[in-house]
């Protein structure tokens, strides 16, 4: 390269130097005066969502398809019905078995009754890849639902003698759904394995049309699947059936916020069960649990430290007191519910007891198989 | 000498004018902002512990915003006769009873054990946006004004909890708050 050729060069390479120094300086001023993004406007009707084909007789829509996860989350014994839709020739990128890629124009749905239908909530995947939510409360003749005010509704149904339902505002959605790295919390690999747990607190056995991981790979629906995902279906390790049925119960209903990779993560507190990463040492669950100091400090307590577990020790162990109290300064989860989950607590109640192994480490508990315990 | 291509150099001082001395000086003005939003909003009323001088009650600066002493261990509020009178404080001002339980002012600092110190700004504003401990645990309690705070905009949020991260870490952990039906109760003499 002669002298010319290089000063040619100097001054491109300058040039896009400069640019590139420039508008990685700018960007952060000048995305502060980006116009916002222009405001969802939900349906005000469930029967404008495409739920429904006949929505005064209650008939699904073809192409809505009903899935019933293994590992329920609990609202106070709601019995729920769900339902997703993908736009025609759009499928899921199933290659991640923790975080699917759901298309754009992806809508789910789920139905609270206690006897009667109560809400409809609705989440939709829009073109600026941000899934918005909203909730629909059903009349009394259960004839329409109408969309929730986006703050909620205090006590919008009495599901037991003195005890109230609220129905979600939109930052309550949001508590859960960007509590980590999936928005969509009860669709993936995990939850709809063929290899369904039998001891999952409150699961509902699917119906005959409730597609699962092998039927919605079938379909073509969900893509790139890790071959060993149908071969094997996932499943949570664990030496008992009652820890199999505990972690899973732990990982649905507190590992949304519970995690690795949330806004929680500081707390070093996971209750997931991830399956890209599982290895044969105990799940986070365990790990970050059995043992390890909680800094909530339980008032009957004393002030006193606990411990999140404490291995053999029910009464001990924060995590479980925080499950069965529904005091609101205490309870566990700290919303979406105001009755406590007395199977699920008798449940971690015994698997704490039984299977947590006093005086030995974490990173030892579980790993050896007990039978008969 | 060699000299430096002229494109690195160009590249270079483009990086440090557009980047690096904007970015400190706007660091600095978010801390500036955040230190007078903290002052002028009365954060130090009930997060910097009173004690008493020679005009009487006064913030306590070796403890700024701190939170309640962990070494104040309060005895049972008294039950309040019926009435209009509702509340209870400290002579702290970090310690409050009433209809929600017993309540303790938070320790802002940047501790990372006891304080903020391992805290995101995401956390600290989606705290102070839902009213939830952390944006997703427990109810913050009364006499918290977060729903006042909640008015600010992201931007002023961001400063508070800038200059809340540059103010001496405190190792002081607070109670964590008593519900209603938990409050032992003494009698009021």
């Amino acid at each position: 390269m002669n002298r010319a050729e290089m000063h040619r060069t100097d001054r491109r390479c300058a040039r896009a130097a400069l640019a590139a120094g420039l508008a990685v300086g700018l960007s952060a001023s000048t995305a502060a005066a980006r116009p916002p993004a222009a405001r969802w406007e939900p349906p005000r009707r469930l029967a404008e969502t495409g739920l429904y084909s006949d929505a005064a007789r209650h008939v699904v829509s073809p192409g809505v398809l009903p899935y019933e996860p293994q590992y329920p989350l609990w609202t106070d014994g709601a019995r729920k019905r769900r339902w997703i839709r993908l736009p025609p020739g759009a499928f899921i990128d199933g290659s991640d078995p923790d975080g699917w890629v759901f298309p754009v124009g992806t809508r789910l749905w789920k139905e609270f009754a206690w006897g009667r239908r109560v809400e409809t909530r609705y989440m939709e995947l829009g073109r600026d890849w941000v899934w918005h939510f909203a909730t629909y409360v059903w009349n009394e003749d259960q004839s329409d639902a109408t969309l929730a005010p986006e703050r909620g509704l205090v006590a919008a149904h009495e599901f037991r003698s003195g005890v109230w339902h609220d129905v979600p505002g939109r930052a309550d959605c949001l508590t859960c759904h960007e509590g980590g790295r999936a928005r969509v919390l009860g669709f993936n690999a995990l939850q709809l394995s063929p290899d369904r747990d039998p001891g999952a607190p409150g699961a509902a056995t699917p119906t005959p049309a409730a597609v699962d991981l092998r039927r919605l790979a079938e379909m073509g629906l969900v893509r790139g699947l890790p071959p060993a995902a149908l071969e094997h279906p996932p499943r949570i390790e664990a030496p008992t059936a009652r820890a199999r049925a505990a972690l899973g119960y732990l990982q649905a209903n507190c590992g949304v916020c519970h995690n690795s990779s949330g806004p929680l993560s500081s707390l070093g507190l996971s209750l997931e069960y991830p399956l890209a990463t599982r290895s044969t040492a105990p799940p986070p669950a365990v790990e970050t649990t059995v043992g390890r100091a909680s800094r909530f400090r339980l008032p009957a307590a004393g002030g006193e430290d606990g411990l999140r577990i404490a291995p053999g020790d029910p009464e001990r162990s924060v995590l479980l007191r925080r499950m069965v109290s529904r005091n609101p300064i205490v309870q566990m989860p700290p919303l979406g519910t105001h009755a406590v989950d007395e199977q699920a607590a008798a449940l971690v109640s015994e698997w704490i007891r039984l299977d947590l192994v006093p005086g030995r480490s974490s990173a030892t508990q579980l790993t050896r198989k007990e039978e008969g315990r | 000498m060699k000299r430096i291509p002229k494109w690195i150099a160009l590249g270079g001082a483009g990086f440090l004018a557009a980047f690096s001395s904007p970015a400190a000086a706007g660091n600095e003005r978010q801390v500036a902002r955040g230190k007078y939003l903290v002052t002028a909003m009365g954060c130090n009323d009930c997060h910097t512990p009173l004690k008493m001088g020679p005009r009487g009650p006064e913030p306590d600066m070796s403890r700024m915003l701190s939170g309640h002493p962990q070494e104040l261990v309060m005895p049972p509020a008294p039950k309040l006769p019926e009435g209009p009178w509702a509340f209870v404080v400290g002579g702290t001002m970090t310690a409050w009873s009433g209809p929600w339980g017993v309540s303790f002012s938070a320790n802002l600092t940047p501790d990372r054990e006891t304080g903020l110190g391992t805290w995101t700004v995401q956390n600290f504003i989606e705290a102070l946006r839902t009213g939830r401990h952390m944006g997703r645990g427990r109810p913050i309690l009364p006499p918290m004004p977060y729903q006042m705070i909640s008015t600010l905009t992201d931007a002023d949020l961001q400063a508070v909890f800038g200059y809340l991260k540059t103010i001496p870490p405190i190792r002081n952990q607070v109670p964590s708050p008593v519900p209603p039906a938990e409050v032992p109760t003494a009698r009021a003499q």
